[in-house]
């Protein structure tokens, strides 16, 4: 197979996507007696289509975020990246190999890692899975033994590894399953919901682990995510997919210049203020005892600020930006008819 | 960066060697499990003793299908240890379960060989069994010893252990193959039900199969057991325990050996096609 746009990869690319799409046939279960006998001559099928020909480059040591809504493509475009699905159409090349060829060479550079899946043997301490990997993976035992105590170190877990995985917490096996995903130096990580089902403090752990080593090692990862504070934490660069098609990529900050078209300005007063007065602003308003939540327009704010503090007793004022989960969402929810900004020329 | 990759000499069966012992320190955190089912295996034997022993008091003749009573008796304990062998609990159930859970996909990322992966967990799975089992097997052939008169000769245990070890692989790679039906079905438990049964009658686990010598197949002078004998199933059960007792001998030894050494070529080819032909299909329809 060969890649559509032909010529040299270029060698800063390490993933490289043209078109690719991915439909499978599903088969409705009728509900009901009568329609499950029928559906024993004939199955009602329809192909649904997870991905809808997506293109895109990842570059060497970019930790790139994929975002979207629950069946938007994400772990479809995981699986194929890893070689685990074969696509319907379109080309990809990941370190420089088709995916889905397998090949062990391609196997050796990289890794997955699923967040309710476990490659680790459930009943035995996850030493044992690592000197399985060390053996799979080749590496040499020198420079496993250092890069296991490293990453241990690192997780601060090197006194679970002589447990039993099935006597683990889940924050602990799911960092246990990072080491071993680790051990042979992956220049390629594909992460799908690695914190899921996580404790903020677990999740935070594993946040500022994912940017030392990643940092440290230069590699490239792909993250699919729900939470917003994995993404805000880690990735430059956020690819918003809905539907299978990408109806984002580029900057995080961007993200909010783009599909913004307010800030939040919050007010603390001494008293509680009079409703009236803030609804005549005609700005949608939020009052709670002192404090006052305003939605003003970006350009307006320059304008509007100092009309709104002017003559009232503020102890504190902020403006900031719509929260990122809450911009991600209502693009989930438009499904990308969410017309984009103008491109904001103002730094704000 | 530079790659982690050492090129030590024979680097696939160092990996597999330690998934073999791996595999066998997990078995052994099963062990209470192992006990139950070890003694469970001795209960059918003990009522096709009281059975054949039934049947002899029945009749005048000193022997069936040229076995005496003694001789059935050390068949269906010859039997135990050949199916010690050949049989695989769990193998097909547990490859399809992993199709259809996913827990497959670790086979397609890393680089592993599922199938020499198989093979090491199954012998992993034997070995704890024979420690176990061995006091148990022990004791049940030290009450029967009255049953074998006399040990054969260096050649027909030799002939005997080769069988078993064909055994083995003969039902690992049956039964291998069967589990990675998974691929296309998403439920195989009927079918490795059917395929028991079937095992079951034309293995020689009921009976022994030179009983059929005299079933006429309706051919003229093919007995149905000249035809089981070119299908896999009695060399898990009833030939290693014929060989031991001296019932095929010569030629007729060496044909069989190399008819069940076909199988397990035969079989090992189906598991690869099945493998790959499975995978495919897996990575183009679901994962």
């Amino acid at each position: 197979m060969h890649n559509s746009h032909g010529g040299p990869a270029s060698t800063d690319a390490v993933i490289e996507v043209e078109g690719l799409a991915k439909s499978y046939r599903v088969f409705d279960k009728p509900e009901g007696l009568r329609a499950s006998l029928k559906a024993l001559v004939h199955r009602p099928s329809r192909v649904v289509e997870a991905l809808k020909g997506v293109s895109l480059t990842v570059g060497r040591g970019e930790f790139v975020a994929l975002l979207g809504p629950n069946g938007a493509g994400k772990t479809t475009f995981l699986k194929l990246l890893s070689g685990i699905i074969t696509p319907s159409r379109g080309t990809a090349r990941v370190l420089g190999h088709v995916p889905w060829e397998r090949a062990d060479d391609f196997r050796r550079r990289f890794a997955l890692v699923m967040g309710q899946r476990n490659q680790l043997w459930w009943d035995l301490p996850a030493a044992e899975s690592f000197r399985l990997h060390r053996e799979i993976y080749r590496i040499e035992p020198a420079r496993f033994e250092r890069t296991r105590d490293e990453l241990v170190d690192l997780l601060g877990v090197r006194k679970l590894v002589l447990q039993p995985v099935r006597d683990l917490s889940l924050g602990e096996r799911m960092k246990l399953e990072l080491v071993a995903a680790l051990l042979h130096e992956p220049e390629v990580l594909f992460l799908d919901e690695p914190t899921i089902g996580l404790d903020v403090v677990a999740q935070h752990a594993l946040h500022r682990f994912l940017a030392h080593v990643q940092a440290e090692r230069k590699m490239t990862i792909v993250l699919t995510t729900h939470y917003m504070k994995d993404v805000a934490a880690l990735c430059r660069r956020a690819i918003v997919i809905t539907g299978g098609s990408i109806l984002y990529d580029g900057s995080l900050d961007q993200i909010v210049d783009r599909f913004t078209t307010h800030k939040i300005v919050t007010l603390d007063l001494d008293e509680a203020p009079d409703r009236e007065e803030f609804a005549r602003l005609g700005f949608p308003c939020e009052i709670r005892g002192p404090q006052v939540t305003l939605r003003i327009d970006r350009q307006r704010i320059a304008d509007v600020l100092p009309e709104i503090l002017r003559g009232r007793q503020v102890r504190d004022v902020s403006v900031e930006d719509v929260p990122l989960e809450e911009i991600v969402a209502e693009l989930f929810r438009s499904g990308g008819t969410a017309a984009p900004r103008e491109p904001a020329g103002a730094g704000a | 960066m530079s790659r982690a990759v050492t090129t030590p000499r024979f680097p696939g069966l160092r990996a597999w060697f330690t998934m073999l012992v791996i595999c066998l320190e997990e078995r052994l955190a099963y062990r209470g499990d192992f006990i139950l089912g070890t003694a469970m295996r001795f209960l059918p034997i003990v009522t096709q003793v009281f059975l054949w022993t039934a049947v002899f008091a029945a009749t005048t003749r000193t022997d069936i299908a040229g076995y005496s009573r003694t001789d059935i008796v050390a068949y269906y304990l010859l039997t135990m240890v050949t199916r010690a062998f050949s049989s695989m609990p769990g193998l097909s159930g547990g490859i399809a379960r992993s199709v259809r859970d996913g827990s497959i996909k670790k086979y397609l990322v890393q680089p592993v060989d599922y199938v020499s992966f198989l093979l090491a967990a199954r012998i992993a799975h034997k070995l704890v069994y024979y420690v176990v089992a061995v006091v148990p097997f022990a004791a049940v052939f030290f009450l029967c010893r009255g049953y074998f008169p006399s040990a054969p000769d260096a050649a027909t245990i030799a002939a005997f252990l080769l069988a078993l070890l064909l055994s083995f692989l003969l039902g690992f790679f049956l039964e291998a193959t069967l589990g990675m039906l998974g691929f296309w079905f998403l439920e195989v438990s009927s079918i490795i039900f059917a395929y028991m049964l079937v095992q079951y009658l034309l293995s020689g686990h009921m009976f022994p199969l030179d009983m059929l010598a005299g079933v006429p197949t309706g051919l003229a002078g093919v007995s149905v057991a000249d035809v089981v004998r070119w299908l896999p199933f009695e060399y898990t059960a009833y030939f290693p325990a014929a060989v031991w007792l001296g019932k095929i001998r010569g030629a007729e030894l060496a044909r069989a050996l190399a008819i069940e050494a076909g199988w397990v070529v035969a079989m090992a080819v189906a598991c690869r096609v099945a493998w790959w032909r499975g995978t495919r299909r897996y990575s183009a329809f679901g994962g």
